[in-house]
């Protein structure tokens, strides 16, 4: 053991933390995240004594379903762009006659794909884990599943577009950039065990409209059809948002220039 | 070298003052040339003396600061996706993905570039390049010499007209360089493809190269073809030529001008 070899590794570290900020706010993002969730969800518990309160505990595990549905479109879209990044690629593809849109569906593609074989697996084990069987949201599913994927696509784009802009720098974001949602869109409690000030922006996503949905059915067997409807308008939405700021992020990168230079790095 | 005379050839790719900047470095300075069917241009400096540049707003990868880019008579950035359909584009710098097969990567692109029978022309142009036994190697285990060759194999799947090479002997063994060389040309020949080529192995500009320009921090030094450069300048090859215009900027020294009053 030679001190000077360890505290050169060390420092070579901290070159690395200092060049990419990225990683320190990392650092803090996800403890948030964690807090802001666990802490709402004790707040949904503390409040809700009734005897019945046994049955809600369920919530938890539909609500970690449909997440992870929102989750597998997004990093469809963003993992397989990152694929093609990391595998240098990327500029293969750009020189090819491929248009954006058509990438884009290709990535789409792969999100519903991802969300199959992550809806079948996780239906599987919690119905022969807890005897949760996620298809008591019968025909429900179908909307709900629509839905989050509709999002996770736009936050997918969302993610590439930042990543295009970026550089690797921005990688974290393709994990991370849900999780920003995750405490606003009543994923684990209610909107009404939110803070007052965070139920207005709650309602501004669609995910929040499917996790109520999700529990008013699992509850009473249905639910209100309204938030079906904004859930989709949003979600239409969202979708030309994000879908614009990846043209007009691709279109920059071309104009810096900075498209062959991250294609090849 | 075709016979026919180039003013008489069909223009493929013509660029007329290309510039383009970098936080106010102009990477190419009014670059203006011609590429004629057939032809095969080679585009030669020093690192940095705008090559890739060149190739990347010619691809439409980066947009030119100003100037005007033609291919197929078409202007470029509004048909771009006619053009790349066209045309096709290797360098020693860009990868096929390492994680798939090497027969998988290139069914991928064939069916891009809707080659009609992709795996027959797979074949053939494996053969061709005497890699046909890697068909089913890790394309991310390839040497430089095997991965360079399946880069070629993609370039060429699309029987392109006009084919944008950048460095391809670039970390080549001799030999190999050498067997590249020889298939570029021999594609072009048969196909009459028109190619921008960049190389620093000037063996390579020789032997490959109808005319090259010589760019020198984006700008145009000289043109011709490689014997009549060599024989405008005071150095006696190629090489020389090149360290000539890498160091100082321009082909003559000023002895030889002084001589020539
Ligand atoms: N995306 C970019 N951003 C900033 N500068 C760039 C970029 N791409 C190229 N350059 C600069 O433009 C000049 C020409 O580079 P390049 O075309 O790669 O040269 P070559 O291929 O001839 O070696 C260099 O000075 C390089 O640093
Ligand atoms: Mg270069």
């Amino acid at each position: 053991m030679n001190f000077r070899i360890i505290s050169a590794l060390v420092m070579r570290y901290l070159f690395l933390y200092a060049r990419s900020p990225m990683r320190l706010v990392e650092l803090a993002f996800w403890p948030v995240v964690d807090l802001v969730v666990w802490g709402n969800v004790t707040v949904f518990i503390q409040k809700n004594t009734t005897p019945e309160f046994g049955s809600y505990v369920l919530f938890f595990l539909g609500g970690m379903i449909l997440w992870d549905i929102m989750f597998r479109a997004q990093q469809g879209v963003a993992i397989s762009f990152l694929e093609d990044v990391w595998t240098r690629n990327l500029l293969n593809i750009f020189v090819a006659p491929v248009r954006s849109s058509e990438y884009i569906s290709a990535t789409f593609i792969v999100g519903m794909l991802r969300i199959l074989i992550t809806a079948v697996v996780l239906s599987f084990i919690s119905w022969f884990g807890y005897a949760f069987n996620i298809f008591q949201l019968s025909w429900w599913l179908i909307p709900f599943f629509l839905n989050l994927m509709l999002f996770g696509w736009s936050l997918g784009m969302i993610s590439t577009a930042l990543i295009l802009r970026w550089g690797l720098a921005a990688e974290s974001l393709a994990w991370a950039i849900p999780f920003f949602f995750q405490p606003v869109v009543a994923v684990f409690y209610r909107v009404e065990d939110m803070p007052a000030w965070a139920r207005p922006i709650a309602w501004c996503f669609p995910p929040t409209y499917i996790f109520e949905g999700m529990r008013s059915v699992m509850k009473s067997g249905t639910m209100n059809w309204d938030y079906l409807g904004y859930a989709a308008g949003l979600n239409i939405l969202y979708l030309a948002l994000a879908g614009w700021l990846f043209v007009w992020v691709l279109n920059l990168t071309r104009k810096r220039g900075l498209l062959t230079k991250f294609a090849t790095q | 070298m075709s016979a026919e005379p180039l003013d008489t050839r069909e223009v493929i790719l013509e660029a007329i003052d290309l510039t383009r900047e970098f936080d106010g470095v102009k990477a190419l300075d009014r670059f203006s040339f011609k590429l004629h069917r057939g032809e095969v241009l080679g585009l030669l400096g020093a690192n940095g003396a705008g090559k890739t540049t060149a190739m990347n707003c010619l691809l439409g990868l980066t947009l030119p600061t100003s100037g005007e880019l033609n291919a197929f008579g078409l202007p470029l950035q509004a048909n771009r996706i006619k053009i790349l359909q066209r045309a096709n584009f290797s360098s020693a710098y860009t990868a096929l993905p390492g994680n798939l097969l090497v027969w998988q990567n290139l069914l991928v692109f064939a069916r891009i570039y809707g080659v009609p029978n992709p795996k027959k022309k797979i074949a053939e142009l494996m053969e061709m390049l005497e890699i046909s036994h890697l068909s089913k190697s890790v394309t991310g285990q390839l040497s430089a010499g095997e991965s360079t060759r399946v880069n070629l194999v993609k370039a060429f799947l699309n029987d392109p007209e006009l084919l944008m090479l950048d460095e391809p002997t670039a970390s080549l063994d001799p030999d190999i360089a050498d067997k590249v060389r020889k298939v570029v040309r021999k594609v072009q020949r048969e196909r009459n493809v028109a190619i921008l080529y960049t190389s620093h192995n000037m063996r390579d500009i020789e032997e490959v190269c109808d005319r090259v320009i010589f760019l020198h921090k984006g700008k145009i030094v000289c043109q011709g073809t490689p014997a009549d450069i060599v024989a405008q300048s005071s150095s006696d090859n190629l090489e020389d030529v090149f360290i000539k215009i890498a160091r100082d900027g321009e082909l003559l020294d000023e002895p030889k001008k002084e001589s020539a009053v």
